[in-house]
Formats: structure tokens, sequence, C-alpha cells
């Protein structure tokens, strides 16, 4: 009996708040947290200057934030998701499975990430595989695969400065250790010799790129933690030591770090920009087309995003830390958004 | 032949010189271990304390700055042309008029010098963003001001602010500030035009990304409103319980387990009530996202095992004499525990609340899941509405890249710890003022 009278209170209460639901008025974001900082600002601009009610912006991670937006289609599930990678295919399929049919994409920016130390520190040029060398947990010396014997940076290359290596980065559940690793690691890895050595002794692809993504245990790289700012001070702290973090935070702090070249090129805007500085990522917001003309603003917030003078070059997304996209990229990514053009699944691979 | 002497036990009245001595080594040893006892006493107290004040001391060292903001009187002049060219008075045509302009040339009225777009730019570099939305809120208020010129007190960008503390370098080229921008801010300051005030914005407005505007005012409403749905559902909930316990229900297997499973559940990792939350609460019940509601009664099932522990011990405390007079009396149970027991274990039990509220202001892990951890705008209106609370706020300023949030996460920390700390006192107060001894 009292069981019976719960459930129906349950039941009541449950019916009570559906209905507190159904009567959104404001958008819902989740998503990356490197998309974060650059969506929170939109979103205030959009709620200051439209009349519509400023957006809830929820910092929730890349997949996490797709797998949010794919829940289903209703006020429930939010409206847009910021991602620092593109939709994988798995990631479309569920969304179809769950009835989010139409999505579309739209690429925002993109982010850098530098290899950086204090000013105080030495000014270093360094190549994928030399970073390789420095930061793999197996590496190739004189022909046969070892575990890492390197300890400072002159043993990797005469050139490099004679001293320790010691390097403050994010942990694995990181989405810019994941562009890390994909960007530098995997390409270093070939450039090294060491995935043909891999492939020579019989491993087959998929393990050899896993072994290649794997970073040295033996205290030498150090995971500092997801927060960039907290890197910033220890590197100050420690001019030896080397971090791994966003642009813009190289770019707020650039009275007491550097950014390492790479290949020759420092990390500046112009040669993110233009991709001569290749550790760079794209970074993406994808709508729900199904609740555009149910949640009142989404058309309008879109258009906020990709405008001129919020993701255009002088815009003020540019002075938050985001890399504008050439002319030409930002003209589609505009024509996108003002005809909310859905993602065809078919270029997802 | 008395056998008092080979008593072994009883020392003779005047011992030898050689016993004495043997005693005095004794007495010396124990006063060492009490001294070292003592000493080592000290020492975990001083370690506690010494962390302590390197803790706040570092947090007000660097928050201290942040409750302090540079401010820019500007005369602008509302030009009507510019603003409601047909005079139709109308709110849209005043809204949507560009401030950023009429801003931009009462700067260059005062700096004639900055012509090319460079210098302008730099110029308006010098305000905050939101500075063009404070005019047009001004003007929207009294729009009879159009057509005057007024003076405004705007919030100078964040780096202007961190450059007046010393806190960034300028004269390098990649410098935040231009050469030109620093010759304007002395010159400004030698005007008076620029001063030094109290940062209000940081208690009046909410969530946002320009340091300079950015405040707590959203995230201290969250947290009330949270706190009040935990401690209107933990407190009854608990009391009940508690009372229950200790005074009808039998002393039987099922209440042992009951009793250690309450034990066990002030022992669970938090994110795991924010788990059950979000399979609970939204995901069955379909409660929205991000709101203090949904917060709230999370947070209650973490409170609620404190509540009961306090609860108990409150009520234990209560001497059985009392009890027994009243059921001597003729009361029945209700009336003994209604009259004589709840009140005099409401200090203990009102300690006990307070105690488990100020652990639920602190959380974060929980509301991670339900959707607090997010960027509010918006001062939450209700117990629905999207809300965010203290802790998070301060996880989200942490990690903003802008250097000007590190001074304002040091002031979030020192605001919370003022809140726990009024928390506490009252909890103190409360027992002071009506615990009774017996």
């Amino acid at each position: 009996m009292a069981i019976k009278h719960s459930l129906a209170a349950a039941a009541l209460m449950a019916t009570a708040f559906a209905g507190a639901a159904q009567a959104r008025d404001q958008i819902q974001i989740v998503g990356s947290s490197t998309v974060f900082p650059f969506t929170t600002a939109v979103a205030e601009a959009f709620g200051k200057s439209s009349g519509f009610k400023t957006p809830i912006v929820e910092s929730t991670g890349t997949g996490g934030g797709l797998k949010l937006f794919c829940g289903g289609v209703g006020v429930d599930t939010p409206d847009i998701t910021g991602a620092s990678r593109r939709i994988k295919a798995s990631e479309v399929a569920a969304c179809q499975s769950n009835g989010v049919a139409d999505i579309v994409e739209l690429k925002v920016g993109f982010d850098g990430i530098v290899f950086a130390n204090s000013k105080e520190g030495a000014v270093v040029d360094l190549t994928k595989a030399q970073l390789f060398n420095a930061l793999a947990k197996t590496v190739l010396v004189d022909g046969a695969l070892v575990a890492n014997p390197y300890k400072t940076w002159d043993q990797i290359d005469p050139s490099l400065p004679a001293e320790k290596i010691e390097v403050l980065g994010p942990p694995p559940t990181s989405g810019t250790r994941d562009a890390f690793s994909e960007l530098v690691m995997e390409t270093g890895c070939k450039n090294a010799g060491v995935l043909s050595a891999y492939t020579k002794s019989a491993i087959d692809e998929k393990t050899a790129g896993k072994k290649c993504m794997e970073l040295r245990e033996d205290g030498v790289y150090v995971e500092a933690g997801e927060n960039d700012n907290l890197i910033v001070q220890k590197l100050v702290a420690n001019p030896a030591a080397f971090g791994i973090f966003g642009y813009s935070f190289l770019e707020e702090n650039t009275d007491k770090i550097q950014g390492a070249k790479l290949a020759g090129v420092a990390p500046t805007y112009d040669t993110v920009s233009d991709g001569s500085y290749s550790i760079s990522r794209s970074l993406y917001i994808y709508i729900k087309k199904a609740h555009v003309g149910t949640i009142p603003g989404i058309a309008e917030f879109v258009a906020e995003y990709t405008s001129d003078k919020a993701m255009g070059e002088t815009g003020y997304l540019v002075d938050k830390g985001l890399i504008a996209l050439p002319k030409d990229e930002e003209a589609v990514s505009q024509k996108i958004a003002t005809e909310l053009t859905p993602l065809d699944p078919a270029v997802i691979n | 032949m008395t056998d008092i002497a080979e008593k072994p036990d009883v020392a003779p009245p005047l011992a030898s010189a050689a016993r004495r001595a043997q005693v005095a080594r004794r007495l010396k040893k124990r006063y060492a271990a009490e001294a070292r006892f003592r000493f080592l006493g000290l020492l975990a107290v001083s370690v506690a304390i010494a962390f302590l004040v390197l803790l706040v001391g570092t947090q007000l060292i660097q928050g201290v700055p942040a409750f302090l903001a540079s401010k820019l009187e500007i005369s602008v002049t509302l030009d009507p042309a510019k603003i409601d060219p047909d005079g139709t008075g109308d709110p849209k045509v005043i809204g949507d008029a560009n401030y950023r302009d009429l801003l931009l040339s009462a700067l260059q009225t005062r700096f004639p010098e900055a012509q090319d777009r460079r210098q302008r730019r730099d110029l308006l570099g010098l305000v905050s963003t939101n500075a063009t939305y404070d005019l047009r809120d001004m003007v929207l208020a009294e729009p009879a001001l159009i057509g005057q010129t007024v003076t405004i007190s705007v919030y100078t960008d964040d780096v202007v602010d961190l450059y007046r503390k010393g806190k960034i370098e300028v004269g390098d080229p990649d410098a935040k500030l231009s050469d030109f921008q620093v010759q304007a801010l002395a010159q400004l300051e030698a005007d008076g035009a620029l001063y030094t005030t109290f940062n209000s914005a940081l208690f009046v407005n909410s969530a946002s990304r320009e340091p300079e505007s950015a405040g707590l005012l959203g995230a201290v409403v969250g947290s009330l409103l949270t706190l009040v749905v935990t401690l209107g559902i933990a407190f009854p909930l608990g009391v009940a319980a508690a009372v229950y316990l200790e005074e009808f229900a039998p002393k039987n297997r099922w209440t042992d387990l009951i009793e250690v499973n309450i034990n066990n559940l002030a022992a669970v990792p938090s994110i795991v009530f924010g788990l059950l939350g979000l399979a609970l609460f939204l995901n069955l019940f379909g409660m929205p996202r991000s709101a203090p509601l949904v917060g709230g009664l999370v947070l209650s099932l973490q409170a609620l095992p404190i509540i009961i522990i306090a609860g108990r011990a409150a009520i234990k405390a209560v001497p059985p004499s009392i009890r027994e007079a009243a059921l001597g009396m003729g009361a029945s149970r209700i009336q003994t525990v209604s009259h004589h027991i709840l009140p005099l274990s409401m200090p203990g039990m009102l300690t006990g609340a307070i105690l488990g509220m100020a652990h639920a202001l602190g959380e974060t892990a929980p509301l991670l899941m339900i959707g607090m951890v997010a960027f509010v705008a918006d001062v939450p209106a209700g117990f629905t509405s999207p809300a965010t609370v203290l802790p998070v706020q301060i996880y989200l300023w942490a990690d903003f890249p802008e250097r000007a949030f590190v001074d304002r996460t040091s002031a979030a920390i020192l605001t919370l710890l003022v809140f726990l700390l009024l928390m506490n006192a009252t909890a103190i107060y409360l027992r002071k003022k009506f615990e009774r001894k017996w």
C-alpha cells in the first residue's frame, strides 16, 4: 500500500516537472572544454545584444557532449554541442538511432597546441621526431627498440641544450592530450623510424599505432592535470621544464613563457592560422536542426557565432584566443549557418 | 623480627641513596615522555595552523587586489542622429544603436591625435567590451538623455587593470598594451579620469567572460536556492529519522542494519550521489538540467546521514530522567518527544544541520553530473531555472585563460570561505545560546 502511494507520488512529481521542462526558452549548449571559453563569450554577447535569454553553456568534454547531444530530440536534450575534433561515424550512427537525424556542422576556428617553457629557459627548435624521442615510452636506439633511455635533450640531438628533459602535460582524459598524441606522437613515430621497426617485428598496424602514442612513465613526462593555468605557473617556477597546453594560454602569458619552434616555425597567431605551425586542430559546433524553431533563438545564436564580429579575424573570439578560419572557410561556415545545411553522414569516415 | 622491613612493596620511610636516585631517574624519564608527547601535540597543531595560514594567506595576497578595479570616466555625447535619427523614441531603435561608435567618438574627442585605424582600436581597447552595453542600458533607462552629454563611469579592460596593478610588463612589441595605450593611460590618470575603486561588479554581476564584469551574484543566488532545497528536505527527514530510530524503533537486526547503512552513506563519495541524481531525477523523473531543485535534492541525500547522526547524538544527550519524569507524569510518548526531547535536543540538531549545509555548500562533484557546472550569465529566477553554485564558479574561473581571472578566483575562494565561516559561527552561536547542561 505504502509502495503504491510513493509510486503514485513519484509519478505525480515526474509529470509536474516534465511540464516545467517543456517550457524551456533558453538554449542549452554542452561540449568540449576547449570550445567552452569561446562559446561562453558568444553566449554572453548574444544574451546582451539579442533580447533572447543567455544560453546555458556546460563544459562536458567533446565525447561527453556528443553523447548528451545524441541522446535524442526534445527539450530535455541539449541543442548545440562544441567539439575539439570532428564527429565520429559511430557518433553519427548513435545520433541517428536516437532520432537525431539532421545535424548541422560548423567549423568555427582553430586551436594550436604549444610546447613551451619559461622565458628564462633555453630557446629551442624541435622536430616532431625529436619530441617523440623525448616523450615516447619506447624508442629506437641503434636499430633496436628499447625503453626510452634519454635523460637530457642533447642525448637526442647534439644541437639541443644539455638540459634535463622535464615535460608537464595533460592527462589522458584531456582533449589536448588526444590531439597531441595524434598530431605529434603519431607523425613523430613515423619520422623517427619507430613505426617501421614495429611493423618489421610483426606487430600489426593497430597495436603499433597504439604503442606509438604511449608516453614514458619514468617521471620525465609529468601529468599536471587538466588546468592549463597551473602548468603555466609551474613553468614560470621551473625554467628547465617544458609544458604542453593550448595556444590561448601562451598568448595570455607571452611576458612569462615562450613557445618552442617546431621545424623552424614559432607558434604565433599567423603560423597556426595558415597551417605552417602544424600542431593545430579544428574546433566545431554541432547544432540539432530539429530544435531550430522549437527553442527560440538558435538560428540567431548561430548567426552571432559565425558573424565577422565574433569569429572573423578582428572579432572578439580572436581576443579570447581563437584562431580564426581563413576567409574562404569562414564564408563556407557562414553559408552553412544561414542555410542550416545538415551534415551529410557520408562525408564522415 | 618484625615483618614490616621484609615487605617488598612498602618502601622504608627513609630510602637508601641508591633507591632515591632510581626513583629520580624514573621520574625524569616519565617527565621527559610527557614533555615529548606535549611537544608532538603542539607540533601537530602548529603544522596544521601553518598550512591554514599558508592557504588563506596566499588566497588573501592573490585575492585582495581583485576587490579593487580600475574605472574610467568618459563624457559621451549622445548624438540623436546616431541613436534615434527619426526621433521615434522606440526602445528597439534606441537599443539597436551603435554605442561602440559613440564611445569611440568620445575617446577620440579626448585623444584627437589618434587618427589611424590601429590607434582607434587601441583606444577602444582601453575600456571594457561591456561598456557599450552599460551605455545602452543607461540610455534605455532614461531616453531623455539623448541629445545631452553625459559622464559615464565604465570599467577598464582587464589588461589595463592588470597593468595598473603592476602585473604585466609593457614596452615589448608583443606586450598586451601598446605604447600609445600606455601614454593615453598616463594622460587619463593625470586628468583624474582614471581611478581605482571598489570592484562592485564582483558582487552585483553574474558570470561573464570579461574578467572586469564577472561577478558572483548568480552563483551566490544559485547556492542559496540549492541550500534552501537541501535544508527543506534533509532537515525534517533527518530529524524524523533520528527521533524514530532513538525513541520508537525496536532494537533488532533491522534497525542495526539501517544504522550501519546510515553510517556508510555518510562516507559515500559525493560523485556517486551525482550519478544517482542523474539517473533518478533527470532521466527517470525528467526534471530540468542545471536546476537548483535537482542540485538541492542531490545534496540533501548527501547531507541526510550527517543530520541523522548529529540528531541521534543530540537525542542521546538528553538525560533519561527527563523522559522518565514526563512519562511518569502521564505524558504519552509523542508528548514526551515533542514537548521535551525535541526542544532539548534542538541546538545539537541545528548544529548538525548547519555543518551538513556547510559541507553541501562546498560541493562540486555531484553537481557535475546534473549539469550545474555551467556558464550561467543570468541570475537564477527560481528553483527550476538554470543556475550554478559558488564552488563551480571558482572551478570555472580557475580554468579561463585570461590572467585577470587568477585574482578573481582567489577573491571568489575568499567569499566562499566567508560564507562557510558565517555558517559555522551560527552553529557555534546556536549551541552556546540554547545548550542545556545537566
